[in-house]
């Protein structure tokens, strides 16, 4: 039996190491100048213009229940596929992509908190630490916010 | 032609298909038109085909030489199609000959089996084929629809009866290929008509053209059903083809099976026959012509999928961003040659954005092109003559907004013909014409596109329409009276009124206007009614070009960039120094500006957005620091408002982009745009803004206009609500987004139906929820008010009023809902209002239980 591996798009946020399915990931870019938007969602951190492309930019930080980043540190953005349009995440520092092996996972410990489990899909043992697989489906969907 | 090159090289089934389909109209068109040597070639390579496509014959290379050269030559006789005649396609018919295995009988066996076979992979999946022949069905029978109405016009133009043959009988032709029998035996009975109408035996009255467009209305009903199911076997057509019969009693040829006339050459059988004499010698030069002309549209014309001009659109967007910012980058460099380029990049870019503009754009006769099929069927349902008339047909606008405006055109003509223009007897009694007339006209002026459509009818009668909308008080005695004719004629196009004398099924049930005020407004439109008593009325439209890009203008607020809609901009106000200070009122709290002489309620943008800090009121106290107001005078609907900004910056043209999903629920917002430096600005929602200040609902003769302002407080999730109670203790709130109109009724006006409490409003039943009976209140309002508070909620679906016994306030508040533990669907929630608690009702749940019965009679 082959050994199945996916790959993932991988980024820090707060100390987390976090992982996406690179398949999902349209292209990771700079700090781009944003543009607030009053009265929306306090995850939605504002309005990039992505080559012509409108793209809403989640905090994921403020997603996942950290605290905020500091000012002076600028946010990377990892743009997703999201349906038609594309959603673009705000992230501390992004990472290598690394090749995983399915047999590496194991859904995420129960005792993660709250407004974190719904997001996170699960957790890879990589031999130095444990790579978080986000649930992008959950993570776009702002429903609750 | 080119298809027959094509397919020659690789012939696999759908090819086949194709050009099988595409001989059998040459063969039909040229046997129609007397091409009888093009006729002759074209059948002997369809026959060829049918065997390919059945895989009698195997497509070998001397068989696609043959049909090749076949083909060729048929080029070069449509070339020369006047002498095609006299040519010499014996050859060529031979040599397709050679290489069917039984000439004679495959005649017969190929027309039976062809369509079977056709049908079996038919019918499992819509091959492209089918799918084409589908496209083009739509077309055939869109294009003999509009000749058909026409030929009525001009009963002997050869040209048009030629081109509704050659539409039906392609029809035919390909529903017969692909096994589709009953669109099939429809066509040739609807074919058969034609001919006869053609050879001269049969003259078109207007029985005729009604059955003809009903056999039309069927076919697309049937090729609505292939699309669907696949098959047409569920179409009854028996209707159509008995009528079609009866008026057929004198030709007694039509009563042939129509299999037995589709074996043999069809389109060769009508001519010949009819007018072998006078047809070469009459061949007209206007159908050769015609013919040449479209042979040339449809070889410079393709189709392209729409998502693929969208995607086209949204890069020449970026190339211009791209290009702007070079240009900026060009002013600062001292390369001359860059320079250089750089404008030629400029002038390549704007010419490419325009271009690409124009694909998107459409005619506006492919809107009106059903409009005299509608005001045929109209006109002689109700008994009237009328004419239409059309101007400027050519007319362009974007793709979307032609979708757009389809509907309210529809229903202004329908209303044209149903209240504007008079019965014959009345007209002729008043001295016109008995034939109505029916104009409409579209023209561009000032960047936006103007639909006029007028009738000279009666015109509208402004005294009854003062008294109705007053009956239905929808205005007020004073306003009544103060109103001009103008002004009055406007009331027409607010919800809920209709001067109909009698509802027909056609219009007159008072809604229609309103929603196509509605719709219209909705792509940035504007719509005037202007009428003269006896001598009809035009209803104006004014529509920009394209929903894409829209002028705006853009204001700063807080340091962020606004655009605002050019259509809802009425005038700008600055007031400087002292000024600021002494021409700001307020009413209850809530600041206003007299703008000659009227009070305009203002609306602070930072405040609504929530962007103040201290969430004290900017126009408030520490005004002096700032010594400048703008105020940007907006229309919602019909209310004006003043809206605060920080800074006026300069109108532009913006293209308007979506915001993603997450975004669609702030109302405040109609989308975002790029800004010329690339930054992105929120394009704002002025009817969104108006909703959300509370002032666009709908209050006007409640009395309750001077609270209903309210007290603004700045926050950001502040909602209206409507305070009632029910005579006792309790208090319950509704969100006045869900109140629709507040009234008072008398006890004697309640009526019982069902068992139920139901009023009559505005035309229709309206359902009593007493809200006492609901929650359980005992206090009666059962003995001691004469008049009763009715809060009248409405959706798409229900409607219902909630009686209630004091209408206490109306509030803005920030709405903290707790759910109740009952879990009543009757409450949204509780919630602590003006230091009481207060139930906050769902009135979409009341209505919907207590409306069920009655929802058939309100649906329109």
């Amino acid at each position: 039996m082959t050994r199945k591996t996916r790959q993932f798009c991988t980024f820090h946020v707060d100390g987390l190491f976090l992982g996406i399915d690179v398949q999902q990931v349209q292209e990771v870019i700079r700090y781009q100048a944003m543009t607030r938007i009053p009265l929306a969602p306090g995850a939605i951190r504002g309005l990039i213009n992505l080559r012509g492309q409108i793209v809403t930019a989640l905090d994921l930080r403020c997603r996942l229940g950290l605290p905020p980043r500091d000012a002076e540190q600028p946010p990377m953005n990892v743009v997703l596929r999201d349906g038609e349009s594309s959603v673009s995440l705000l992230v501390d520092r992004i990472g290598d992509v690394v090749e995983v092996g399915d047999e590496l996972f194991e859904p995420p410990p129960a005792t993660i908190g709250t407004s974190a489990r719904d997001l996170i899909h699960g957790c890879y043992k990589l031999e130095s630490r444990l790579l978080l697989a986000l649930d992008t489906k959950r993570v776009v969907e702002l429903t609750a916010a | 032609m080119l298809a027959i090159e094509a397919g020659g090289a690789d012939m696999d089934t759908d090819l086949v298909n194709a050009v099988f389909r595409t001989m059998h109209s040459i063969k039909g068109a040229a046997g129609f038109l007397g091409f009888t040597r093009i006729g002759t070639l074209a059948h002997g390579l369809e026959e060829l085909l049918n065997e390919l496509r059945n895989r009698e014959l195997t497509p070998t290379s001397e068989v696609v030489t043959s049909v090749l050269s076949a083909a060729d030559f048929m080029k070069g006789l449509i070339d020369a199609v006047e002498s095609s005649n006299d040519a010499d396609v014996a050859p060529f018919v031979s040599a397709l000959q050679r290489f069917r295995p039984g000439a004679c009988e495959a005649d017969a066996s190929a027309t039976t089996v062809g369509p079977a076979s056709g049908s079996i992979d038919a019918s499992i999946t819509l091959t492209d084929a089918v799918r084409e022949f589908l496209i083009e069905c739509r077309e055939n029978i869109d294009q003999a629809e509009r000749d058909l109405v026409a030929l009525e016009e001009a009963p002997d133009s050869p040209a048009l009866i030629n081109s509704i043959f050659r539409a039906v009988h392609t029809l035919k032709g390909g529903a017969g290929f692909l096994g589709y029998g009953v669109l099939e035996r429809l066509a040739h009975a609807a074919e058969s008509m034609l001919a006869a109408i053609r050879g001269g035996q049969r003259v078109l009255t207007s029985r005729i053209t009604s059955c003809l467009l009903a056999a039309i209305d069927k076919c697309r009903e049937g090729v609505g059903l292939v699309e669907r199911s696949g098959t047409d076997a569920a179409l009854g057509v028996e209707g159509v083809l008995r009528d079609l019969r009866a008026l057929d009693e004198t030709d007694a040829t039509t009563d042939e099976p129509c299999a037995s006339r589709e074996a043999e050459t069809p389109p060769a059988v009508p001519l010949p026959r009819t007018a072998p004499a006078t047809r070469p010698a009459a061949a007209p030069a206007e159908p050769i012509a015609g013919e040449k002309g479209s042979a040339a549209v449809a070889e410079s014309t393709i189709r392209v999928d729409v998502c693929l001009l969208d995607k086209l659109m949204t890069r020449v967007g970026e190339l211009v961003l791209a290009r702007n910012q070079i240009l900026q980058h060009a002013g600062v460099m001292e390369d001359s040659a860059f320079i250089s380029t750089a404008q030629r990049l400029n002038l390549i870019t704007t010419e490419l954005q325009e271009s690409v503009m124009k694909t998107r754009m459409r005619p506006i006769g492919n809107v009106w092109a059903k409009f005299p099929r509608v005001v045929r069927d109209l006109a002689s349902q109700l008994g009237k003559q009328v004419r239409i008339e059309m101007e400027g047909k050519e007319t362009e606008l974007d793709k979307t907004i032609v979708e757009a405006i389809k509907d309210p055109l529809t229903h202004l003509v329908r209303n044209s013909v149903d209240h504007g223009i008079e019965t014959p007897e009345a007209r002729r009694q008043a001295g016109k014409p008995i034939e109505g007339r029916l104009f409409l006209r579209a023209f561009h002026e000032g960047g936006q596109v103007n639909i006029e459509i007028s009738d000279d009818g009666a015109g509208l009668n402004v005294d009854r329409i003062r008294r109705k909308a007053l009956e239905r008080g929808l205005i007020s005695g004073d306003q009544a009276a103060r109103m001009t004719d103008r002004e009055a004629a406007q009331i027409i196009l607010l919800p809920g009124f209709s001067t109909a004398e009698k509802v027909t099924s056609v219009s007159g049930r008072g809604v229609g206007m309103d929603v196509v005020k509605t719709n219209i407004e909705c792509i940035g439109g504007m719509i005037d009614v202007q009428s003269r008593p006896g001598k009809g009325t035009t209803v104006k439209i004014k529509i920009p070009l394209t929903l894409a890009i829209i002028p705006a203008l853009i204001v700063t607020n807080g340091g962020d960039r606004y655009a605002i809609p050019q259509v809802s901009l009425l005038e700008l106000v600055r007031l400087e120094g002292e000024q600021v200070t002494q021409s700001i009122e307020y009413v209850h709290g809530a600041p206003v500006y007299r703008l000659r002489g009227k009070l305009l309620p203002l609306v602070n943008l930072s405040e609504r957005l929530g962007l103040t800090d201290n969430g004290a009121r900017s126009t408030d106290g520490s005004s002096d620091a700032e010594k400048v107001l703008n105020i940007v005078v907006l229309r919602a609907a019909d209310r004006q408002f003043g809206l605060i900004v920080d800074r006026v910056n300069d109108t532009e043209e913006i293209v308007v982009k979506p915001l993603s999903r997450h975004l669609k629920n702030l109302s405040e917002y109609a989308g975002a745009t790029i800004m010329g430096d690339g930054a992105v600005a929120l394009i704002l929602d002025v009817m969104g803004l108006a909703v959300a200040s509370g002032l666009a609902t709908e209050m006007r003769e409640t009395g309750l206009g001077a609270n209903s302002v309210g007290e603004a407080k700045s926050g950001r999730t502040t909602q209206t609500l409507l305070v009632v109670d029910l005579g006792d203790s309790r208090r319950f709130a509704l969100p006045t987004s869900m109140v629709s109109r507040l009234e008072k009724v008398r006890r004697s006006e309640i009526e019982l139906a069902d068992d139920r409490e139901v009023i009559q409003y505005r035309g229709a039943i309206l359902p009593l929820v007493r809200l006492s009976d609901v929650f359980g209140e005992s206090a009666g309002i059962a003995t001691d008010t004469d008049d009763l508070q009715v809060v009248v909620y409405s959706d798409e679906q229900h409607r219902c009023g909630l009686v209630v016994r004091n209408i206490v306030d109306i509030v803005e508040t920030e709405l903290k809902l707790e759910s109740s533990q009952g879990s009543d669907h009757n409450l949204l929630g509780t919630s602590v209002i003006q230091q009481r608690v207060t139930d906050v009702v769902n009135p979409r749940n009341l209505a919907r239980r207590h409306s069920q019965w009655s929802s058939g009679a309100l649906a329109r």
